[in-house]
């Protein structure tokens, strides 16, 4: 059973498939990378090193930008990225913190 | 594949006969009919309201004139708004057997049940010499729905209906999707996939316009969901049930009822337009299935991560489940599992090819899980298409909503 998949060839994400355990290894590409948090089913983890300001692309499409530096087989979510969508269509106030 | 070939040269993949109670009123009358017949061909639909509504209809007629129709026995209390006269004559002249029933013209319950089962058994001879003919990929429509969305539906089952989709079309088939209230965020993408720059600012409106819509409702629809399931931002959300759709081009954007201008991706706009007035612009998810086979699906591809059992009159429903867990639980409702695609058992395209094969079946006459479960779901409510002046106040309030 894969613990992780890749959506579109162009995502720089890969998706949870079953809970995964902090210190647990993971393969991407080959080379092994130990899990620095417990991830559930559904959830990101970084495909290739990404940089502040960087497109987060799922599905072939970018789902928001990374508000930080991350590393490759780390986890990517609420605390290291946000939504493209929100701030540049004035929406804020509508669908409140991404 | 073979299809029922009805007058105007569209085949049908089922060949049923509606019983169509107008009011709420006549409900009881039509139901004893069709529950007399023991034949899942025989199928109770209609309309609760006592008030006339354009909407409903246009939908009403397209539904008693949809290809997997074969004729239609209207049962009328008498006194309601709706316009029996002008369905009755929409389904004449399409050539299709169709009788009125007026309970208060007929001596009441009793003997229009008795009178109903008489004219329904004559139409079910009728049809039974309806020709067959060949049915190609090219001659269906399909629609496509998610409902009980969970973390897993933007992952397996939605993006492998996509690749289904992506199949169909590529052999000349016409596909739809909707949901214009869980696609804001996607307009961007959306509108790369436009055929031409009319589409595209279809699109952008019908986005805009839902936005106002549940807005003005209360309904927490654009809310990002919470950090379940691990989605991040409401374009990510949007993302997964934007997935459904595949990769082709947008030919146009429609309305519920209307039927697609040639083949290939359409998107439906299922939000009314104007100032809200009705209440949700569709309550439950057979709403959105029944607008779907109002503007010509023959099937509908239903995705599912939480388990939703419906199926619905007319059109057979084909229920992919996302969630290998759900898919344990709920198989006998399922008619694929693309929860494998979690296990690392499947990839979407392959799941993708069997949804393809899914509906080839269903095209052919096998019945899907909830046809052979009896599920027959119907929901027609009250509402507005079209109004000019109204799309006016959708204007005026789209300014102050950004204000």
């Amino acid at each position: 059973m894969s613990e992780i998949i890749l959506i579109n060839n162009e995502d720089n994400v890969l998706i949870c498939c079953s809970p995964l355990k902090k210190g647990q290894e993971i393969s991407i590409d080959s080379v092994k990378y130990k899990l620095e948090s417990d991830l559930d089913i559904g959830h990101k983890i970084a495909r290739k090193a990404l940089s502040k300001g960087d497109k987060v692309i799922k599905y072939g499409v970018s789902i928001g930008s990374m508000l930080s530096d991350t590393e490759i087989g780390q986890h990517v979510h609420l605390h290291n990225m946000k939504s493209d969508y929100i701030s540049s269509h004035t929406r804020q106030s509508k669908v409140g913190e991404a | 594949m073979k299809g029922y070939l009805r007058n105007n040269g569209k085949k049908g993949i089922r060949n049923a006969t509606l019983v169509v109670y107008l009011v709420e009123c006549a409900k009881h009358v039509a139901s004893k009919i069709v529950d007399s017949f023991d034949n899942d061909s025989v199928q109770l639909v209609g309309f609760s309201g006592c008030y006339p509504n354009d909407y409903a209809l246009d939908i009403m007629t397209k539904l008693c004139t949809h290809p997997n129709v074969g004729s239609t026995l209207i049962v009328s209390l008498g006194c309601e708004g709706f316009n029996r006269e002008a369905l009755a004559n929409a389904v004449k002249d399409s050539g299709r057997p169709c009788s009125t029933l007026v309970i208060q013209q007929n001596q009441g319950t009793a003997k229009s049940i008795v009178k109903g089962k008489e004219i329904v058994a004559e139409q079910l001879n009728s049809l039974a010499s309806t020709p067959l003919v060949d049915l190609e990929i090219s001659d269906i429509v399909v629609g496509t729905i998610c409902g009980g969305s969970d973390g897993t539906s933007g992952i397996t089952a939605n993006p492998a209906v996509g690749s289904c989709f992506d199949h169909l079309i590529d052999h000349g088939a016409t596909c739809m999707f909707e949901e214009t209230g869980e696609l804001i965020g996607c307009e961007d993408v959306m509108i790369d996939r436009a055929a031409n720059q009319v589409v595209a600012a279809n699109i952008l409106g019908a986005i805009e316009k839902a936005e106002i819509y549940y807005q003005k409702m209360g309904y927490g629809s654009f809310a990002p969901g919470n950090a379940e399931g691990g989605l991040t931002t409401q374009e990510e959300k949007s993302m997964g049930a934007y997935a459904k759709s595949g990769r082709s081009e947008i030919q146009g954007v429609i309305k519920p009822g209307e039927a697609p201008s040639g083949k290939g991706l359409y998107l439906m706009d299922v939000v009314p337009d104007g100032e809200p007035m009705f209440g949700f612009p569709n309550i439950a998810d057979n709403a959105e299935i029944v607008e779907m086979i109002a503007s010509g699906c023959h099937l509908v591809l239903f995705t599912t991560g939480r388990g939703s059992v419906v199926g619905s009159a007319i059109s057979p429903i084909v229920k992919v489940c996302a969630n290998p867990e759900t898919y344990e639980n709920l198989s006998d409702d399922m008619d694929v599992n693309a929860g494998k695609i979690l296990l690392g058992e499947s990839t979407i395209n392959e799941t993708g090819q069997e949804i393809v094969n899914k509906v080839i079946d269903v095209c052919s006459g096998k019945k899907s899980k909830s046809e052979q479960l009896g599920h027959q779901e119907f929901v027609l409510t009250y509402k507005r298409f079209n109004h000019e002046e109204d799309s006016k106040l959708t204007l005026k309030h789209k300014g102050d909503a950004l204000c």
